[in-house]
């Protein structure tokens, strides 16, 4: 500290007072502590930052001392500065953190309000269990057919080996076309995609026909004039009803889950022989109850019908059965939907009501 | 069929304990499906009662009960009588009725205990017929034992189980079309042994040897069919049977009537009875003639043109040439053959003398007069599907015995027994060709042994065996039917799993993906998915508002609707799907958002031909059959009713328009990568005015969308405005293209606003085509921002705002470029729709 200097203004010379300076720091870094928001922030910071602010007077009458004396109080000066400085920007930042945080909590919404704006639609499901079987299918290198509803008798019956005086035929509840001696139907099972496929692709072939089919069924719980058909057909050199076993096996396992148990049995199709219906073991009881409503107390819940193609159908179709054998089999796609999900009611698979679908997701 | 379990064990072992239940599952392991159990599901205490007093009390409710108490001696342990409430009064006091006691279960799990009603305690109850799972007896109520029982002596206490047969048991079984021996208790019987090796007996074996040859003195019969149908006679073989003296009034006893009952046929008379009896024993359907009224001889032939028959069931029947008839004399048609017996020649009350008729019809033949009157009978059933061919002597020879057994009569030496030979069927085999087709090596003595099983009379060795199969298996007529009885009779649970390996496919089609993509992508904006029945009628055609030559009048007609209000297959989606919204609207879902793919009707249809089965036909044939079927192409329908987006806490509702219908044609483009053109439409069922009428770029129609025509909305029931939109999904999947990329610009873009005045009638995707084209390359988009009708412009105009967004490849636009470019756009918007710029 230097000794008096009387030449010294005694009221600028106070302002450089070390003791004045350390009360301007003082108040400056209470005020500072004291500033609660940003806005109390900028008077503080002008009233002790800015140019008519204590220490920035003091700094200017730095220049007015003699040079020996302006070293020791440009630091004095320069060290308040810095700590009112230090502490307007540390002050700063915890203000501005805290409104920050404030702001986030202001602007706070309730998230559990639904947000349904653009309500999504839905696909039916029966059509999402049909590509489900599908895409199966095509993993195990098959492909996927098509052909019209509107058909030919010959395509749905005679090719197939449903002679038109064997009762089969008459068992088919078949829709006509007017007149019916032209020959056309609504088609009763998805086989005539069959017959068109082995016509226009020979053998081998392995393809699944998927899609709709009608029988003069009236609308119950349990029957649907219309409803949808899943076939399979391969046709190969030394193809054998255990090849037919393992595709529908794997089916089931894909569309039902491991540990599912099937059964072969015997039957009657006009387009295989040897026939056979595919059952599958409850879902419910297991094949333990015989009070079971899912199985009749049988233990089993049919699935499909199946078999070696027969020898006549390949023949229609210019497929030599001497050098070729094949395997079909076919099945309810609403059926599958139903042990799938437990709907119990097929009327609610085509009335189109929205709630039906909305039960479900975008995969079945 | 019905199996009445007693009857089964007639003619196969079947082990004493053994349940229905079990017999089913031995018999689904060779192809007879379990429909039904029947019988057997009641438990007792269910007694024989004595009413001693019957108090008749009206009810408030107005009906009046009755306050019994009856005897059931000591079945319910005290001896003393029991308090029974009844609410039927067609018995009286000292009437032996049926007491079901506390403890008891009757059918459907009805569990009977003593409880207080009207003022009583009610400790059992007096059954009816139908409580118990019995046919009605025309008591009209509870069953009075003195009617039903007449024969028995009866005590109270008795345990009233056997004496109604409620302790018996029968099995309801799916024959398949191609088991035609299986609608017989012989057939089953058969079958029971294959599954189980129980011991069967074929009862025809001696009923055969006991039969008597045809002699000359037999009633004459004659066959003379003169169109054999596709090449097969209609009768070939005709046993006649005479029995006389019969006793008019002896009945039928009561364990045939039961059996009948059972089996699921009504008791008529004993005569008729002893037929039916036989046909289910041994499935040879029968029919017997009153002797006295038939002068002879039979002549069976075909029917001629304008021929009546009035058969059994009392109708009178226009024939067709193709019926087989037997006939009396040639003339006089007695029956409608192996159908229905004619009212002339039927059994009476007063019947003394019977001829018994057991034929080989031809199915073919039957099957088409059973059709053709819609008259399916026991005996047409049984035909259709096969009925053993060498069964006709040995069923009458039955017959003859039962009605001389039961009905006190005379049967006559004479027998007729007409013969045509069949041509046999001889299957060539080799042996290991079965286990090569069922995939399981069996050896070849066990292929020899369950044919042998199955009746096959085998010869030959090695690799090659001519097998005749037995009479009763005409569906036995190639080697894979051989494979089938083998596999099965070795069990399909034999049968390995194996995957075989596909070559390996090409993946879902082009289409198949489409539709998936279609179908998300509406199912994303908010529709749901329906799908309808195809049939429509004509009345919704006028609803829909299609002028008289619209093309999608035109389609095909079901001969067999379901209902002839709908008979008619759609040519169009959108219906269905408006049909689908209405039901919803009608159950309380205000906003609706459907869509639906299907195919529809889109072409004339011709003449497909049909050949016989085994044969292909010719790819020239084959060619002419699938033209005859009709084009369906896929089309995809949608509509919205009441609000596309719902009111909610976020604010109002917005209603469904025109542009949300439209715009899912837009989106659709964009998904598919489809340039397409939208311009003004008018087809109904739209709003005239707002109708978008859609375009692939070459032209091609692909759909329209839009708001509905009022007049629709309400002839459809809707209300509001409902919008929607139908397209041709296979053209607009065909029409997908891959674009090739181009690039992106790194450069900015600019952008230039205008705004242009047009006649109202303008339209704006025509200002915004010449827009496009006037911009040249650079132009990177065209927004409309704004449309502005008002004062300031007049009558007749409105000013439409674009937004023109300019980008070049590689470099940055300059002010003066922009401007030029725009220019040169409303330029060419002015030559094309004489648009003026707006300042
Ligand atoms: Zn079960």
């Amino acid at each position: 500290m230097s000794g008096p200097n009387t030449q010294y203004d005694p009221v600028e010379v106070s302002a450089l007072d070390p003791a004045a300076i350390d009360q301007a720091v003082q108040d400056a870094l209470s005020a500072i502590a004291g500033a609660t928001s940003l806005d109390d922030l900028k008077t503080v910071r002008t009233a002790h930052q800015g140019d008519r602010s204590p220490l920035a007077l003091a700094n200017r009458e730095i220049g007015a001392l003699p040079p020996t004396a302006k070293a020791e109080a440009g630091k004095r000066v320069g060290q308040a500065r810095g700590r009112v400085g230090g502490a307007l920007k540390q002050r700063q930042a915890e203000l501005e953190s805290e409104r920050d945080e404030r702001i986030l909590v202001e602007e706070a919404v309730d998230v559990t309000m639904l947000p349904g704006r653009r309500p999504l639609g839905r696909r039916h499901p029966i059509e999402l269990m049909g590509e489900r079987i599908a895409d199966i299918m095509v993993g195990l290198g098959w492909e996927v057919a098509e052909g019209p509803e509107v058909e030919a008798e010959w395509f749905t019956f005679d090719a197939l080996n449903f002679d038109a005086d064997h009762p089969a035929r008459q068992m088919q509840d078949t829709f006509y076309v007017d007149p019916p001696e032209n020959g056309l139907v609504l088609r009763t099972h998805t086989s005539p995609v069959q017959a068109r496929s082995m016509l226009e692709r020979g053998a081998p072939l392995y393809i699944a026909c998927i899609g709709r089919v009608f029988r003069t069924d009236e609308l119950d719980a349990t029957h649907m004039p219309a409803f949808h058909q899943i076939e399979g057909l391969a046709v190969d050199e030394g193809l054998t009803m255990a090849d037919l076993k393992g595709t529908l096996d794997r089916l089931a396992t894909e569309l039902f889950g491991e540990g599912i148990v099937t059964r072969l049995r015997p039957s009657y199709f006009p387009f295989t022989e040897p026939s056979a219906e595919m059952d599958l073991r409850c879902f419910v009881c297991g094949g333990t109850d015989p009070d079971c409503r899912a199985c009749s107390g049988t233990g089993w819940i049919e699935w499909g019908g199946c078999g070696m193609v027969n020898q006549n159908v390949l023949r229609a179709c210019d497929v030599d059965p001497e050098k070729y054998t094949g395997f079909a089999f076919g099945m309810g796609v609403d059926r599958a939907l139903m042990f799938r999900t437990g709907q119990s009611d097929m009327r609610e698979m085509i009335e189109g009501d929205v709630r039906f679908n909305a039960q479900f997701g975008m995969e079945i | 069929m019905r199996v009445p379990v007693d009857w089964l064990r007639e003619y196969v072992e079947i082990p004493k304990q053994a349940r229905g239940a079990d017999i089913a599952a031995a018999l689904v392991k060779v192809g007879l499906e379990e429909e039904g159990l029947h019988g057997a599901d009641l438990t007792g205490p269910l007694v024989v009662g004595r009413v001693l007093t019957q108090q008749l009390e009206p009810q408030k409710n107005g009906k009046t009960i009755g306050w019994c108490t009856v005897d059931v001696g000591d079945a319910n342990g005290t001896g003393e009588p029991q308090g029974i409430v009844c609410g039927a009064h067609n018995f009286q006091e000292g009437d032996l009725v049926v007491v079901a006691l506390p403890g008891s279960v009757l059918p459907g799990g009805f569990a009977i205990s003593a409880r207080k009603t009207y003022g009583h305690v009610s400790a059992g109850m007096i059954c009816a017929a139908d409580e118990l799972g019995l046919p009605d007896d025309g008591s009209g109520g509870i069953i009075r034992l003195a009617d039903r029982l007449p024969a028995h002596e009866l005590a109270p206490g008795d345990d009233a189980v056997p004496l109604l047969g409620l302790d018996r048991e029968t099995v309801e079984i799916n024959v398949t079309p191609d088991r035609g021996y299986c609608f017989s208790m012989r057939g089953v019987a058969r079958e029971y042994a294959h599954s189980t090796g129980a011991s069967f007996v074929d009862p025809v074996v001696a009923l055969r040897d006991r039969a008597p040859a045809g002699n000359d003195a037999g009633f004459p019969v004659e066959l003379r069919d003169e169109a054999p149908m596709r090449g097969r006679a209609g009768c070939t073989r005709f046993v006649a049977r005479i029995v006389r003296d019969l006793d008019p009034a002896a009945t039928t006893p009561d364990w045939m009537a039961t059996r009948l009952t059972e089996a699921g046929m009504r008791p008529i008379s004993l005569p008729v009875d002893i037929t039916n009896y036989v046909m289910l024993a041994l499935g040879q359907p029968l029919h017997a003639y009153d002797l006295d009224t038939v002068t002879g001889p039979i002549v069976v032939r075909r029917a001629r043109a304008g021929e009546t028959l009035t058969t059994l069931d009392d109708v009178r029947r226009t024939l067709y040439p193709q019926d087989l008839l037997i006939t009396d004399g040639g003339e006089r048609p007695l029956g409608l053959a192996g159908v229905m017996g004619g009212q002339d020649g039927e059994l009476g009350e007063g019947t003394t003398a019977v001829l018994v008729e057991a034929a080989r019809f031809d199915p073919v033949t039957i099957a088409r007069s059973a059709r053709r009157h819609r008259l399916t009978t026991e005996a047409s059933r049984r035909f259709e599907r096969g009925v053993d061919t060498d069964l006709a002597a040995a069923a009458a020879q039955l017959a003859v015995e039962l009605l001389v057994e039961l009905a006190g009569g005379r049967a006559d030496a004479a027998v007729t027994d007409l013969a045509e030979p069949l041509e046999p069927v001889v299957i060539d085999l080799d042996p290991a060709a079965i286990g090569r087709l069922v995939g399981v090596d069996y050896a070849v003595d066990r292929v020899t042994a369950i044919l042998d099983e199955i009746g096959c009379s085998i010869d030959g060795s090695g690799d090659l065996f001519a097998v005749t199969p037995p009479t009763w298996r005409p569906d036995l007529t190639t080697w894979p039917d051989l494979a089938e009885e083998v596999a099965r009779i070795d069990g399909y649970d034999r049968i390995p799993s194996v995957l075989p390996a596909a070559p390996g496919g090409r993946g879902l089609t082009t289409e198949q993906e489409g539709r998936r993509l279609a179908a998300n992508l509406l199912a994303g904006r908010g529709f749901s998915q329906v799908w309808s029945a195809p049939f429509v009628g004509e009345a919704l055609f006028d609803q829909l508002g299609y002028p008289a030559d619209d093309p999608r009048r035109s389609t095909l007609r079901i001969a067999n609707p379901l209902s002839d209000e709908a008979p008619l297959l759609r040519t169009s989606v959108l219906p269905s799907v408006l049909e689908v919204a209405r039901r919803n609207v009608s159950r309380g879902t205000k906003d609706v958002a459907l869509f639906e793919h299907g195919l529809v009707l889109g072409g004339p249809a011709g003449v497909a031909p049909t050949y016989d089965v085994g044969v292909y036909p010719g790819a020239e044939a084959v060619e002419q059959i699938a033209a005859a079927v009709p084009a369906q192409p896929r089309h995809l329908a949608w509509a919205m009713v009441g609000e596309a987006e719902p009111a909610g806490w976020w604010g109002p509702g917005r209603a469904a328009d025109w542009a949300d219908a439209v715009g899912v044609v837009h989106a659709l483009a964009e998904a598919f990568a489809v340039e397409i053109r939208v311009s003004t439409g008018a087809e109904a069922p739209f709003h005239p005015g707002r109708c978008a009428r859609v375009e692939l770029a070459d032209g091609t129609y692909l759909g329209s969308a839009g708001e509905l025509h009022p007049k629709v909305v309400s002839a459809l029931g809707l209300s509001g405005r409902p919008v929607g939109g139908e397209l041709d999904l296979d053209r607009l999947i065909a029409a997908s293209t891959s674009p090739q990329a181009s690039g992106l610009s790194n450069y900015p873009s600019a952008q230039s606003d205008v705004a242009l005045v047009v006649d109202a009638a303008v339209r704006a995707a025509d200002v915004e085509a010449a827009l496009r084209r006037g911009a040249g390359d650079l132009l990177e988009s065209v927004t409309l921002f704004d449309v502005y009708e008002g004062d300031q412009l007049g009558e007749g105009s409105r000013s439409l705002a674009y937004r023109l967004v300019f980008r070049a490849p590689e470099r940055t636009l300059r002010t003066e470029e922009v401007n030029d470019l725009r220019d040169a756009a409303v330029a060419a918007a002015g030559t094309a729709t004489g648009a003026t710029q707006r300042i």
